[in-house]
């Protein structure tokens, strides 16, 4: 359970209608953005004796020039001790991915990409407001495995209104096509806050089906996995195990991570802090010397519980039982034996070897899973 | 006393008593405008979000009339709706006369008909009054024709108002000085009062509501209760201000309260006469018919914990609701709990709401039932108003269930679709009349099971809005009766279990499944739904699993927020019941009987 690292690069050159993570449109704030960044790392210089995941997140990270990417990197070598194998992602836009971005990422010691591809098809593409194409997609693709990347993964939304099966399918075997070693595919989630969900709650568009969200789910699995990706978590895939997102993956069994910069998560043992969601008043606390802390909660027992029962049944590894109840003080099968057989029956998870996993279409109903 | 008035206001529900009341409290100044608020007097929050009285309210009046006199006018506004009917009988006991309402636009209705009997049978005077003139659709004349024909009463002596607007008060009020009696009695004579109702204050204990016919009482007096011979000393007597108001002494024709340190309502009995210890009547006056519950159903907290709290909130609850009664029950489903009376559904659902927002308990309510009576093998007769204690088929010689006469009152274009539904109802016995042209009274005897549940919603929409409703429970009839039972995956579920006449068995069990497929939200396993008489399954449907929920992200941003809907929903759930696997809303028990058109 070695922690990892995330920093929020809370830039995007404009503002996708479907989303909901914190960034802002202008970039003149992005160097005292950085520089505000190195502070918040001093703050937390000595916290914690080893980290083995590095993950710039956004917004979007790859508008930052390799310098700039350069400087960070550094920053937190410098606050930080990493393991050897860290993994060090960063995500980016097809339409920041030149030949020669590409490269001098791929130097600053970066060893994998995440891209935000979404999606294959122009008309989907518009519908979701993304600045890039397809032609972009694709060669900035192929520069990132030009410039030695071999840990690549994709990202691609489906359930987007007016796609259909046909629409999506395409997309996928496209994205096969070029062996990405990660696949994440995300249903589209219509957000409150977001000018799509606003569209929504005006009646102005009406979201996909039940059944045809199911069916997406269970083909894209079904593809995937007949391709040679597990389906290690509800909207993740990897080509084989070691190809898994390490840093993802501790967001989902309670591992610590230390989140920096703005709307940035952290979590350690029973407490979970976040800072403010807004650059300017991140830059101004730290200026100030306090950290940017917008709230932080001490999870009960209980709250540990059920976020160990709800994030573990998003994964394909589910719950050891055992382990478990040493953490939660909860014997499951004591306590809903009948209940996790009955959905046993129903095929909706599988019980061996004291471990509790989620089936394809367990993971679907995975958030009521817990409730029971 | 030559200067008092004692009225009751009676009208079939909402032809506007309490608005009216609210122009007379208005017109008399014992509210100023800034504290005044529409239908004053329905002071429990239930009553004023469902825009219906639930129980009788007194409040005294001063009146200065045209005569130059000074007069005391005591009110009572009385609740319009069947199940409270015997609010009304009480509030009557107290009076000389009332105000007998009549919605201008919609004439003479089953309740006013009812009403005004009642009124008669206690030798009051009757002042109609046709209410409501401003509505476009009003039709006065036709009102005091049927006034005339159908209600029998002099169609001149009616009083033309608008309740809403306020026009017409003063000559209701110039009518109640000029037309009802003063009360008779000597305020010397032995102390004789009624109760006609008593309210539990948590600071002053109980508050009892009375009515006196002779003698005086006054502060520090030692009063006797006759039913029970039980003293008790007077702290305070007074009369139905907004707030009340102390007085020195009631004496006879008064209507007032008494403050004696009676702790629970349950200590007084309504009906029951009061008189002075040192001077004691012979003879108590003539009480009140008990309130019977003729609606029977359990009672469970939702989470088994909250029993205790259950019990100690119906304790309380009972003390400020005389009709309601209650003692413990266990099912197998639904675990420990409280089998309950009720003077019918309206009175059920008010319960349980009051019970959930006075108390804040989460509970559960079985299906509803009637009383049934069966006569065993042996001889022994016994009642059962639980389908849980439905005795074994063999041992029974004779089912007998409840039975009542309505009247009901509609267009004579509506009879075929009435006739109908009495018919799907097992009416039987007949009889008709036309009390004024175009018009039809119907009465007819029906078992009690069959009306309680939706007959009166069935009523409305078959008429269009203008058919109306009465009953009296009459007798036990026999009847070919079964137990319906209901298994949730294969479960039974005792809650939900119904007594039912043979002939609409299979209806009934196909209607519950029905409603539990609508009631039950999907799972995520599929819930088959049967229904079951001695063993034998007559109906069937299946609740298909949902198949999609999980949000797509979920990373170091989204866990918290997703943990907090979870918590949310997790609540949510404890609004239902587990039986077995299955959650099971509250909704779903009384759901059940209730019919399509509803
Ligand atoms: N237009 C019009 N509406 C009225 C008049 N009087 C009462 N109403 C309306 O009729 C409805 C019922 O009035 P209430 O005074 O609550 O009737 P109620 O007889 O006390 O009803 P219950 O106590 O439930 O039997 C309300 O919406 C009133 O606003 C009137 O004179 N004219
Ligand atoms: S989806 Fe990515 S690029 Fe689009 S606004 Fe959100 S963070 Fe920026
Ligand atoms: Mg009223």
């Amino acid at each position: 359970m070695v922690p990892g690292i995330y920093i929020h690069i809370p830039f995007c050159l404009s503002k996708c209608g479907y989303c909901d993570f914190y960034s802002v449109t202008s970039t003149e704030k992005i160097s005292p953005f950085i520089k505000s960044l190195l502070k918040e790392m001093e703050m937390y210089h000595g916290c914690f004796s080893r980290f083995d995941t590095l993950y710039l997140g956004g917004g979007t990270p790859s508008l930052l020039d390799s310098a700039q990417i350069e400087e960070i990197i550094d920053g937190i070598r410098k606050h930080f001790p990493l393991s050897a194998d860290t993994e060090v992602t960063i995500e980016a836009n097809p339409g920041d991915l030149s030949r020669e971005a590409a490269e001098s990422l791929f130097k600053t010691g970066i060893n994998r990409i995440s891209i935000g591809i979404q999606s294959f098809d122009e008309h989907i593409l518009s519908f979701l407001g993304r600045r890039h194409s397809s032609i972009d997609a694709i060669s900035a693709i192929e520069h990132i495995r030009n410039a030695g990347f071999d840990n690549m993964g994709l990202d691609l939304i489906y359930g987007v209104l007016g796609q259909n099966m046909e629409s999506w399918m395409n997309t996928l075997r496209k994205a096969l096509s070029f062996r990405p070693e990660h696949l994440s595919c995300y249903q589209l989630t219509i957000e409150p806050s977001t000018p799509l969900g606003i569209q929504y709650r005006a009646g102005e568009i009406d979201p996909p089906d039940e059944d045809l969200l199911y069916d997406f789910f269970m083909r894209t699995s079904e593809l995937l996995e007949a391709s040679g990706y597990s389906h290690y978590e509800v909207s993740n895939f990897a080509r084989g195990d070691e190809c898994m997102s390490k840093h993802n993956r501790k967001y989902w069994d309670h591992t610590p991570y230390l989140g920096l910069g703005p709307a940035a998560h952290s979590f350690y043992g029973n407490r979970r802090w976040w800072n403010h969601r807004c650059v300017d008043r991140y830059i101004e606390e730290i200026n100030k010397g306090i950290p940017p802390i917008e709230k932080s909660e001490i999870l009960t027992r209980e709250q540990l519980r059920l976020e160990a029962l709800y994030l573990g049944l998003r994964t394909k590894m589910g719950i050891d039982m055992e382990e478990f109840s040493k953490q939660n003080g909860c014997d499951l099968l004591d306590e809903k034996g009948a209940l996790l057989r009955t959905m046993e029956q129903e095929g909706l998870i599988t019980i061996t070897d004291n471990r509790l996993c989620p089936t394809r279409s367990g993971l679907l109903v995975s958030d009521s899973l817990p409730l029971l | 006393m030559k200067n008092t008035r004692n009225f009751s206001i009676i009208a079939h529900i909402d032809h506007g008593k309490s608005t009216l009341a609210d122009r007379m409290i208005q017109y008399s100044g014992v509210v100023n405008d800034r504290n005044f608020k529409n239908q004053i007097l329905d002071s429990m929050d239930i009553e004023r979000e469902r825009g219906i009285t639930i129980k009788s309210q007194a409040i005294t009046l001063p009146y200065r009339s045209k005569d130059g006199e000074d007069y005391i006018l005591n009110l009572i506004d009385t609740p319009g709706h069947v199940d409270f009917s015997y609010e009304v009988s009480r509030s009557l006991a107290s009076c000389e006369g009332v105000l007998l309402l009549i919605d201008a636009a919609q004439g003479v209705q089953a309740q006013t008909v009812a009403n005004l009997y009642m009124a008669m049978e206690h030798d009051l005077e009757i002042i109609p009054v046709i209410n409501k003139i401003d509505l476009p659709s009003a039709d006065v004349d036709k009102v005091m024709e049927q006034i005339d024909s159908e209600l029998g009463l002099d169609p001149y002596m009616s009083l033309p108002c608008s309740a809403k607007e306020g026009t017409g008060v003063e000559e209701i009020m110039e009518a109640i000085v000029r037309n009802i009696p003063p009360p008779k009695g000597d305020p010397a004579a032995e102390l004789a009062a009624t109760i006609f109702d008593a309210q539990y204050d948590s600071f002053r204990g109980t508050i009892i509501h009375c009515r006196v016919f002779e003698g005086t009482i006054r502060g520090g007096d030692i009063v006797r209760l006759m039913h029970d011979e039980t003293t008790h000393k007077v702290e305070e007597v007074g009369a139905f201000l907004l707030p009340r108001q102390k007085k020195d002494s009631l004496s006879a024709g008064d209507v007032g309260y008494i403050i004696a340190g009676i702790k629970t309502v349950s200590d007084v009995q309504i009906g029951d006469t009061i008189t002075l210890d040192k001077r004691p009547r012979k003879e108590p006056l003539p009480g009140f018919k008990e309130s019977k519950p003729v609606v029977f159903a359990s009672i469970y907290p939702i989470a088994s914990d909250d029993y205790e709290e259950l019990a100690v909130s119906l304790e309380k609850y009972k003390l400020n609701d005389a009709s309601f009664v209650y003692q413990k029950d266990s099912s197998i489903a639904l675990g420990q709990g409280f089998r309950c009376g009720f003077l019918g559904l309206l009175h059920l659902e008010i319960v349980q709401e009051r019970l959930e927002r006075e108390y804040d308990l989460s509970i559960i309510l079985s299906v509803p039932s009637v009383r049934y009576r069966f006569t065993l093998n042996d001889g022994e007769v016994i009642y059962i108003d639980n389908p849980a204690y439905y005795p074994d088929p063999m041992s029974i010689t004779t089912s007998e269930e409840p039975y009542i006469r309505a009247i009901m009152m509609f267009p004579e274009r509506h009879m075929g679709a009435v006739m109908k539904l009495c018919k799907e109802k097992r009416g039987e016995n007949s009889t008709l009349s036309y009390p004024s042209p175009g018009r039809i009274e119907l009465i007819i005897e029906m078992p009690l099971a069959d009306v309680i549940y939706d007959f009166y919603d069935r009523l409305k929409s078959v008429t269009q809005g203008y058919g109306s409703f009465d009953y009296d429970i009459i007798d036990y009839r026999q009847s070919n009766l079964v137990l319906l039972d209901i298994l949730v995956n294969g479960d039974r579920v005792d809650a939900l279990s119904q007594i039912v006449h043979r002939g609409s068995a299979r209806e009934r069990g196909l209607r519950a499944c029905e409603r539990l497929k609508e009631e039950i939200p999907k799972q995520m396993f599929k819930i088959a739904i049967q229904g079951a008489v001695g063993g034998e399954i007559i109906s069937r449907t299946t609740i298909s699993a949902y198949r999609k929920d999980v949000t797509a992200k979920c990373y170091g941003g989204d866990i918290t927020r997703k943990r907090k809907l979870l918590e949310k929903q997790k609540k949510g759930k404890k609004r239902m019941k587990m039986v077995g696997s299955v959650a099971i809303p509250q909704s779903a028990f009384i759901s059940i009987l209730k019919s399509d058109n509803t």
